[in-house]
């Protein structure tokens, strides 16, 4: 037998250990590949919505801020002022709306 | 001592079997029975209303209902965004208006407890009519190409910019819109509907139980409170999803401003 198939015995060997090392660190933390892909799905879609949540938040915040100040400085274009506020609110939500969206198609699709 | 809650998998709270002709070409489920009466219950109202009108003047009743109706659609919709020729429209912003309204209402009615706008089927064969009816609206009032025109190729920008607005233009007003539309009401609902199945979910598992009776009163709090708020929503979303759909059509009625 010539020395470079011992070395390649040897390097068999070494990924088989390797291999059964990775099988037995799978089979402490007692889950499987889709349990842990769940598991990360779930993290993921928690973090999904509560990061997309962040931005419209502070957005209509501002815009309904602006829409009341608008309305008490002219109280007779409460009206226009009302109906172009919902119009920012709907646009400024969407964002939000998506993000919800992908929250579900990642938990529970 | 602590049961765990256990919330339903999402299939059961937004997936109904066929109850109706079941085996059949036409069988529908619940859905689609809250679908047939959110289109009959306008039309009997305004059929009704409609009636008394022509033999007393000062409303009552349902004709209220239709007339304040029509107030706010022609007040508070057309005339704030696409002003006196949009009021041609009345009578498809006041269908949709009432198709979505009655829907979502079915979320707090006890024995359906389902919107039929959480099903996005609903929203998007909706946001598709929208589409194709205020590209329509263009082509009709201006022409297909100063529409497509005024549409793709905003004036005032310098004509080097177009290679950059016109492919945002062309996304923004063809796909996002309908797109945006859709996933609104669908998101809505469906986040409503959602939250109303946790709480009730939470009800009824500390009211069961001997120690966490205590979170009760506050579950079913929220859950009363969270109801009243859908309500509010259910009326938001119809509104929003029909003033969306005047400006839409006034954009394309009046494309230079």
């Amino acid at each position: 037998m010539s020395v470079l198939a011992q070395v390649a015995n040897g390097l068999a060997d070494v990924a088989q250990d390797v291999v059964e090392l990775a099988q037995e660190a799978t089979d402490a933390t007692g889950l499987t590949a889709d349990e842990a892909k769940a598991n990360a799905a779930a993290s993921g879609a928690g973090m999904a919505y509560g990061l997309a949540a962040i931005g419209p938040g502070i957005g209509i915040g501002y815009l309904v801020g602006q829409a009341v100040q608008a309305m008490a400085r002219q109280p007779e274009s409460a009206g226009q002022v009302q109906t172009t506020m919902f119009l920012g609110i709907a646009f400024t939500e969407a964002l939000a709306l998506i993000g919800f969206v992908v929250f579900i198609l990642l938990k529970f699709v | 001592m602590f049961a765990q809650v256990e919330f339903p998998p999402i299939e059961n709270i937004v997936e109904w079997p066929e109850i109706f002709f079941k085996d059949t070409a036409v069988a529908f489920n619940k859905i689609g029975l809250i679908n047939l009466i959110a289109v009959l219950v306008p039309v009997v109202i305004f059929l009704v209303a409609a009636a008394k009108y022509k033999s007393r003047r000062v409303p009552k009743g349902i004709q209220t209902i239709a007339e304040s109706a029509i107030g706010f659609i022609e007040n508070g919709i057309i005339m704030q965004t696409i002003g006196p020729d949009g009021l041609r429209y009345l009578p498809l912003l006041i269908s949709l208006f009432f198709f979505i309204l009655v829907g979502n209402l079915f979320e707090v009615i006890p024995g359906f407890h389902m919107p039929a706008n959480a099903r996005m089927a609903n929203p998007m064969i909706l946001a598709v009519m929208v589409l194709v009816i205020f590209i329509a609206v263009g082509i009709k009032h201006n022409g297909p190409l100063r529409y497509f025109k005024s549409a793709l190729f905003p004036p005032g920008v310098p004509t080097a910019l177009y290679v950059l607005v016109t492919p945002i233009e062309l996304l923004s007003t063809f796909i996002v819109r309908p797109f945006s539309l859709a996933v609104r009401l669908f998101a809505n609902m469906l986040a409503g509907h959602i939250l109303l199945v946790t709480f009730s979910v939470l009800c009824i598992t500390t009211f069961t139980l001997s120690l966490l009776v205590v979170i009760f009163p506050f579950a079913f709090g929220m859950l009363t409170a969270l109801t009243a708020f859908e309500i509010m929503v259910a009326f938001l979303q119809a509104y929003i999803f029909t003033i969306l759909t005047a400006v839409y059509i006034g954009g394309a009625l009046h494309p230079d401003h």
